[in-house]
């Protein structure tokens, strides 16, 4: 069964790489977006197992993310995503799912 | 009550892609020890072997604090800032990524291995303008010294970081003893043996050891070998 990872940064051309990294795992399904009325839209009509804060998401906007996502999905895990790129996201993802 | 941490040299994660000889005392891309993930804020700390001309090509990051120190050999790296430089042996290079940066990473030598390490510290304030700065240390200044080589505070003299973070190098004479203390309250460091072999707080590192110390204002040293280098990182023990 795959996990379910919606990645959500304001860089495109960091958001496409995490695309293909998140992808590149067949145990994980990535879905990634820049926008924050993306993120709600996508929550809205399918099931995450987990949600990845990437760049440029500024303290407001999380705040508001946060509160708007677990309302659609109680106990939905919302982590921060740090470094951008491979190096930290299987560890991120592990310690957050095991 | 002082607390302290041990990683052996032979405990670390280990990747042999063939050009990359990596070394990661913290859990890095495909590996993963939950009980390796960080101390405190520093995130990674990888020694990387990089075959002649061999290299990473463009990819990003961000919101992180990422220092390169080569031990032999030079870098070649080029950035989406419009950075083009090549870092060697006796330079430190340091890049906020913050926002997001791209950047290539190469062994500037085709006929020489570059060996480096490559830090990540968790940023104390995310999504700042990104970042780029290199300095050539003065490494006669760290003969039976802790050098500073970096610090938050742009002022100093070497890199500086958005992070509450010094790192020191220091290359020691056998039987040469000191204390290093910790810079700020509730900070902890984290040594890095680069060679030879020292006592810290009683403990014995060789090559490649790691030894993090917290709970306490100082460490004691003493270099038990005529090679003895050595790489402090006094970092904040909370994460952001």
């Amino acid at each position: 069964m795959q996990t379910t990872i919606l990645y959500i940064g304001r860089d495109a051309e960091i958001t496409v790489v995490m695309e293909r990294l998140l992808n590149a795992r067949p145990e994980w399904k990535g879905i990634c977006v820049c926008t924050d009325e993306e993120a709600v839209a996508l929550c809205e009509k399918q099931n995450l197992d987990l949600v990845l804060l990437g760049n440029g998401i500024n303290a407001e906007c999380e705040k508001v993310l946060r509160a708007k996502l677990t309302a659609l999905q109680p106990g939905l895990k919302i982590i921060q995503h740090y470094g951008g790129g491979s190096g930290l996201l299987y560890g991120e993802i592990m310690s957050t799912l095991n | 009550m002082s607390q302290f941490i041990l990683h052996k040299e032979n405990t670390r994660g280990h990747a042999n892609h063939g050009w990359l000889n990596a070394h990661h005392s913290f859990s890095f891309a495909n590996y993963y020890n939950p009980e390796r993930m960080h101390f405190g804020v520093l995130r990674v700390l990888n020694d990387d072997l990089i075959a002649g001309g061999m290299g990473f090509g463009a990819h990003p990051h961000d919101n992180m604090e990422i220092i390169t120190i080569p031990l032999a050999g030079a870098i070649a790296h080029k950035d989406s800032m419009g950075n083009s430089a090549v870092i060697k042996s006796g330079e430190i290079q340091v890049m906020s990524a913050g926002t997001g940066v791209s950047h290539s990473e190469f062994n500037a030598n085709a006929d020489e291995e570059l060996n480096l390490l490559q830090i990540w510290l968790f940023p104390n304030q995310k999504n700042v303008t990104p970042r780029y700065d290199q300095r050539t240390l003065d490494v006669a200044a760290r003969h039976n010294n802790f050098q500073q080589i970096l610090s938050p505070n742009a002022s100093d003299d070497n890199v500086w970081i958005h992070q509450d973070a010094w790192f020191s190098l220091g290359k020691f004479d056998a039987g040469f003893e000191t204390e290093y203390k910790i810079k700020k309250a509730r900070n902890g460091v984290y040594a890095f043996v680069i060679s030879g072999e020292v006592t810290i707080n009683g403990q014995v590192l060789s090559k490649r050891d790691g030894l993090g110390v917290w709970d306490t204002d100082a460490i004691s040293f003493t270099a038990n070998s005529a090679d003895a280098e050595v790489l402090l990182m006094d970092v904040p023990m909370e994460l952001n």
